[in-house]
């Protein structure tokens, strides 16, 4: 670790980059960002924004059950809960019920206010409302490396299946009828989002999750021509708003996560009325 | 049933398929020869688009799908499917190259263009006049375009049934006639059996061999000619003048 701190010191000589925090920081957006700048893409293009935000803030209530079940780690319950939750909400998406959006938005809310009443019983709540923005300055080494081991299992899988869920997205009854296994495909994806959010939420935050995952995304396709573009642009703007939130954060003495956020949004606008521009 | 030998033939023998206590189809039996265009017509609600997703597989039915080739042997069918329309947002990034190669090839589209997958999507495109449009986004193309394009995606590897579920919506009567060239060109010169969901019953009498009158289950079948003789077209036909008088 010491020979990485050396290394990013020498490339990035900056008065941020004396503090192990700030580095550690930077190691993980530099994970982070580029795993939602790719997930995003067939996030948005699966019209998943709404499902993925339900899932975030299923959280609470993953902390909860995990606290009620004396398990020491929040994320390993908040995962555990985010599996079933997914199913739940995924086998609601399939029913092709006509207000599912509906159902996803009951079953959210619930979630959270069910998190937040059992989080706050006893009057407790304020040790777990750092989940709620999140702190990436509070990571630690063995932390960023299992964000290093998400990295490289989310490419392998984004590597063996990004052709299928694109198929999906396009029509799913022509991908079924090329061979895909559409629902089996489905439910891979939705639990590779799951991880992903209850992984990265103790770092992000519960409220702004979302809008990394699906910012970047919506960004590039403001500009994006083709699949390539498309994927390329997303993680650029993820990876990009990441650093430069951070930094940005750092100097201005505000929370890292919305900072983040706030930038990936200039971008979506940028890029929004750039659009508008050449088209007119 | 039994299959004669010379010309490529699939059954389709009692097909039913259920949603919950509702039985949408029933004892749908009919057979589909190589060479041949199909039209299955039939007022709203008859079950079309889901005979069309049971064949498909993705529909869960009773009943059995058989395809025996030329040679009489019994084997697994292939399946070529044009779908009434994609799910595309208006700004939606996915190329004509994009959406073929990912059908078509295990390389992932969002990695750099494979040369020889880029020559080869060409080519198949050249046979429908569309090789120019090979960079140009899906939502950018008019319907003919799509249609084309969803054509030249269903028909490589080239299939022994090619399903196409109201393929002609939005598209005028230019583009119409042809397009239905386009599929007598495809059942003459490939061999292969055509079956199609339409509501033109003006080009459909004009171009189909065959016509499958739909209603839950199989209501009449034979030349458009037979079909549009029947009492049963006659009953749906006029059902459908009161509907739209209504």
């Amino acid at each position: 670790m010491e020979a990485i701190y050396e290394c990013m010191e020498s490339i990035l000589p900056f008065s941020f980059m004396h503090y192990d925090f700030m580095k550690n920081a930077l190691l993980a957006v530099l994970l982070l960002t580029p795993i939602f700048g790719m997930i995003g893409t067939m996030v948005v293009d699966h019209k998943l924004a709404f499902f993925s935000d339900a899932l975030g803030h299923s959280a609470l209530t993953g902390i909860a059950i995990g606290v009620l079940l004396g398990i020491s780690e929040p994320v390993v319950a908040m995962t555990l809960f985010a599996i079933v939750f997914a199913i739940l909400l995924n086998s609601i998406r399939r029913s092709r019920v006509s207000s599912s959006d509906t159902v996803i938005s009951v079953f959210s809310s619930t979630a959270v206010a069910l998190g937040l009443v059992l989080l706050s019983s006893g009057g407790g709540f304020s040790k777990y409302s750092s989940y709620l923005i999140g702190d990436i300055l509070t990571i630690r080494p063995a932390e960023i490396a299992i964000l290093a081991v998400v990295l490289v299992l989310t490419l392998i899988f984004w590597i063996f299946c990004f052709n299928k869920l694109l198929q999906i997205s396009v029509n799913s009854t022509l991908a079924a009828s090329r061979g895909v296994p559409v629902k089996t495909i489905e439910l891979i994806f939705i639990l590779v989002i799951a991880v992903i959010v209850t992984i990265s939420i103790r770092w992000v935050g519960i409220l702004i999750i979302n809008s990394l995952l699906i910012l970047p995304a919506a960004a590039s396709r403001n500009v994006a021509r083709n699949m390539r573009q498309y994927h390329l642009l997303s993680v650029l703007f993820s990876m990009a708003a990441g650093v430069i939130g951070l930094v940005a954060s750092y100097y201005y003495g505000a929370a890292a996560g919305p900072t983040i956020v706030l930038v990936s949004a200039v971008f979506f606008f940028a890029t929004f009325f750039l659009k508008r521009l050449v088209r007119n | 049933m039994r299959h004669v030998k010379g010309s490529c033939c699939t059954t389709i023998k009692s097909i039913g398929v259920s949603s919950g206590k509702t039985q949408i189809l029933h004892d749908v039996s009919f057979h589909l020869h190589c060479g041949e265009l199909t039209v299955i017509i039939g007022p709203n609600g008859a079950g079309k688009t889901t005979l069309l997703k049971a064949l498909l597989g993705e529909l869960r039915h009773t009943g059995s799908i058989q395809f025996h080739d030329p040679s009489g042997e019994e084997r697994r069918i292939r399946i070529g499917y044009v779908p009434q329309k994609l799910d595309l947002d208006p700004n939606s990034p996915v190329s004509v190259y994009d959406f073929f190669a990912a059908m078509i090839s295990r390389r992932p589209v969002f990695l750099s263009k494979g040369r020889f997958l880029h020559k080869k999507i060409g080519e198949y495109l050249a046979e429908f006049e569309m090789d120019d449009k090979l960079d140009r986004r899906l939502c950018d193309l008019s319907g003919g375009e799509l249609q084309r394009v969803l054509l030249a995606v269903a028909t490589h590897p080239a299939p022994e049934l090619l399903i196409l579920d109201e393929p002609v919506s939005g598209i005028d009567s230019n583009g119409m006639s042809v397009f239905y060239e386009k599929l007598g060109a495809l059942k003459r010169e490939r061999d292969m059996a055509i079956l199609m969901v339409s509501h033109d019953l003006h080009y459909v009498a004009q171009y189909a061999d065959k016509m499958l009158l739909l209603d839950q289950t199989v209501l009449s079948m034979g030349t458009p000619k037979e079909v549009m003789a029947s009492d049963a077209f006659k009953r749906e036909f006029n059902v459908f003048v009161e509907a739209e008088d209504r």
